[in-house]
């Protein structure tokens, strides 16, 4: 089971290295870490997808860096989650339409179109990117490469919280 | 206007205003600046022979006086040379710190001469480390380094500073301020808890107090003591918690563990509550944990949230700092008590003096034979009263100066408990008695661990820091020998040594100590004696001990603490 959690770190060199080297000592695994700035400049927020069962000990272990501010872990449903794919799959001339309208459908943008692949671009929750990325698999997939996670807790008055929008 | 100081004399401002009287340390061309000021200070430069020795004499200062010790080393080998006692300092939460030179902001990344990225290496071995290369930024980096060293879980702190940010100038004018807006150790321990805790001890019919490091650390020795006779808590003490209370005392049932004694080990084993106050349920010490104390609930007092539940489940979490939980635990035991007095639980004490009774330490000391550890240690607290300092390197004569001293008071034993560093005793032995010069201080050393780190006695005899360090010499590297003759059929697979070479007494002699040797038990007395009295410069003691003789109690690497082994015949 994967689980989902932001860390806000101070915005300092080397934060991530810091990040990245205590999950190795301690033999935690990564599923997707993504790091950038947030709405204030002293600070960055990470974004880290773990697979297994020791999550209390990967929030303690986060805290005791020093420059961890906070660590939240986001229930299924509470934190809006996107990511980014870009997808490029072959598309040879006579198959091109039918891969565009497929595409249509999960709202997949095409950025490069060449002579034998076209590249789309999707946004949108994890589960929309799998659905995408398995139907593409049909027409061949040439490269694919994911953002990684972002979240961000809803509101606590959210009206879609606990809601899970499907693709 | 502050005046403008170059950064290496506000290093050195800076950490007199931490309060530093000693630095253990190595010259090189990166830290030249700081050695420069250094010279004016009125801080005490140790000069020591190898960075790693400068790096356990800053953790046995730390151990012996509770200050933060401190060590300078360059940039490049300086710096990797204090891997190992920064892992050790982390591992056993000493205050440590660090400060090393980095070769100029403008070489960093460039392979420069003695550049290595000091960062990254120490970045697993310490509790944190930053990297300064703006003059103004190596005030506030002093003060949040002792800062986070001392407080919380201490541990080691390394501050890698350029060698243009030593050489550039700025305003001074002391720091006060922390910017650290993620560092908040927790100090008072939830009242719930506390009342939780309290609770659940009264009812308890076999409660164990189980006693660690961190209860030394924070200074709480007095008031575990207290509490253990407050509530009538038979109490272990792990082997970095030694003398946290006195082992004379009725309650101490001594170290549990792999080579604990059999009741310390025994009753955590039947308890059905344990009261954790500083240990961390240390493989050494739990065995494995599927089958260690199954019929146990646990009170776990931890700084560290992190070790609450790191290895086992916990039914009654404090975070706190052990001093201040232990008072609040005095405070609402007394308060619940009302003027009675806690249960004498008389049948569990009752198995519990059975135990001690049928299942003493012991060993022989036959007049005829070879010399034995344990005799010697125990002369050596014969002759010293116990009044001694005692610092230990890592094997067998460990096991046994921990099993055998009898510690009546805190910050009296001082080894290197979570990495097992061998080597640690001579510069840990220096660090001490640089510390505190007006103890005794004895290294009791293997000559396995002699022969790594020795070199700092010629530091020793140099400084007029004037240790006493009794080499217990098997010819061997003593624990590993058991193991293979336990273990491993007797294929004593390069575990030997030699008696002879190195000759222990010249070598001792030739680096400005006085060396002395005992060969048979009745020499052994006298050889004390004449070390005791030997003050103006550092004694080195060679006792020729048993090579064939073994530490028991013993419990298998990760093996079920319910099987100790009480001698080698067991283990057949």
């Amino acid at each position: 089971m994967s689980h989902v959690i932001s860390v806000t770190v101070e915005n300092k060199p080397g934060v991530l290295a810091r990040v990245a080297s205590m999950f190795a000592r301690r033999d935690f695994n990564i599923h997707s870490l993504t790091v950038g700035p947030t709405e204030d400049p002293s600070r960055s927020r990470m974004t880290v997808v773990v697979d297994g069962p020791e999550m209390e000990q990967i929030v303690k272990q986060l805290y005791k860096l020093i420059h961890t501010i906070k660590v939240t872990e986001h229930k299924p449903g509470e934190a809006v989650e996107r990511e980014i794919m870009l997808l490029r799959v072959n598309a040879e001339p006579s198959r091109r339409a039918e891969i565009l309208e497929a595409a249509n459908v999960f709202e997949a943008k095409a950025v490069d179109v060449g002579a034998t692949t076209v590249t789309f671009e999707v946004v949108g929750e994890p589960s929309r990117l799998a659905d995408f990325h398995e139907m593409m698999k049909t027409y061949g997939i040439a490269s694919l490469v994911k953002s990684g996670r972002i979240a961000l807790a809803k509101d606590s008055k959210s009206l879609t919280k606990k809601q899970r929008r499907t693709a | 206007m502050p005046e403008q100081l170059t950064g290496a004399e506000i290093l050195l401002r800076s950490l007199e205003l931490e309060g530093v009287d000693t630095v253990f340390g190595l010259p090189g061309g990166a830290i030249l600046k700081a050695y420069d000021s250094l010279y004016d200070s009125p801080i005490r430069h140790v000069l020591v022979r190898h960075e790693q020795g400068g790096g356990h004499m800053a953790s046995g200062y730390a151990h012996a006086t509770g200050k933060v010790g401190v060590t300078f080393a360059t940039s490049g080998p300086g710096a990797t040379n204090l891997v190992t006692p920064l892992a050790d300092a982390f591992m056993d939460s000493i205050p440590v710190v660090a400060i090393t030179a980095q070769v100029a902001s403008t070489s960093i990344g460039l392979d420069a001469f003695q550049e290595a990225h000091t960062w990254g290496i120490s970045m697993p071995v310490t509790k944190h480390n930053t990297l300064v290369t703006e003059t103004n930024e190596i005030a506030p980096a002093i003060h949040e380094a002792f800062h986070i060293a001392a407080t919380g879980r201490p541990g080691p702190v390394l501050v890698d500073i350029t060698k243009d940010a030593l050489a550039g100038l700025a305003a001074f004018a002391g720091t006060k301020t922390i910017d650290l807006p993620g560092y908040k150790p927790s100090v008072k321990g939830h009242p719930r808890q506390v009342n939780a805790a309290i609770d659940l001890i009264l009812q308890s019919e076999r409660p164990v107090l189980y006693i660690g490091g961190g209860t030394i650390r924070a200074g709480a020795s007095d008031e575990v003591t207290a509490f253990a006779e407050l509530m009538h808590l038979p109490a272990v003490t792990t082997l970095m918690a030694r003398g946290a209370i006195p082992d004379s005392h009725d309650l101490a049932l001594g170290m549990p563990g792999m080579h604990g004694c059999y009741t310390a080990s025994t009753a955590m084993q039947k308890a059905d509550l344990l009261i954790n106050v500083g240990a961390r349920f240390d493989d050494r010490v739990t065995g494995d944990p599927e089958h260690f104390a199954p019929e146990a609930k646990i009170i776990h007092v931890d700084v560290d949230p992190a070790e609450i539940g790191k290895i086992r489940a916990v039914d009654v979490p404090i975070v706190g700092d052990a001093r201040a939980v232990l008072s609040q635990l005095i405070d609402r035991a007394t308060h619940k008590l009302d003027g009675q007095s806690a249960a004498k639980r008389s049948d569990w004490f009752t198995r519990i003096r059975a135990w001690q009774n049928d299942h003493p330490l012991a060993y022989d000391q036959d007049p005829a034979g070879p010399i034995q550890q344990q005799y010697v240690i125990e002369e050596l607290h014969k002759a010293t009263g116990g009044n001694a300092i005692v610092v230990a390197g890592v094997g067998q004569h460990q096991m046994w100066a921990s099993q055998f001293w009898g510690f009546e008071k805190p910050n009296t034993w001082i080894n290197s408990g979570g990495l097992g560093t061998m080597g640690y005793a001579v510069p840990a032995a220096v660090g001490a008695q640089a510390g505190m010069p007006d103890e005794t201080v004895i290294g009791i050393d293997g000559d396995g661990c002699f022969q790594m780190t020795f070199q700092e006695l010629i530091t020793a005899a140099m400084e007029g820091i004037p240790v006493k360090i009794a080499v217990m010499n098997n010819a061997n590297l003593g624990m590993v020998r058991q193991w293979q003759k336990l273990f491993y059929n007797d294929r004593f697979s390069a575990t030997e040594l030699s008696f002879t070479n190195p000759d222990i007494v010249m070598l001792a002699e030739a680096m400005g100590c006085a060396g002395l040797r005992a060969e048979t038990p009745d020499e052994v007395t006298p050889t004390i004696e004449k070390a005791l009295a030997i003050n103006d410069r550092p004694v080195v003691m060679e006792f020729r001990c048993d090579p064939d003789a073994m530490v028991f109690p013993m419990i298998k690497a990760g093996g079920n603490n319910d099987v100790i082994y009480l001698s080698p015949e067991d283990l057949e």
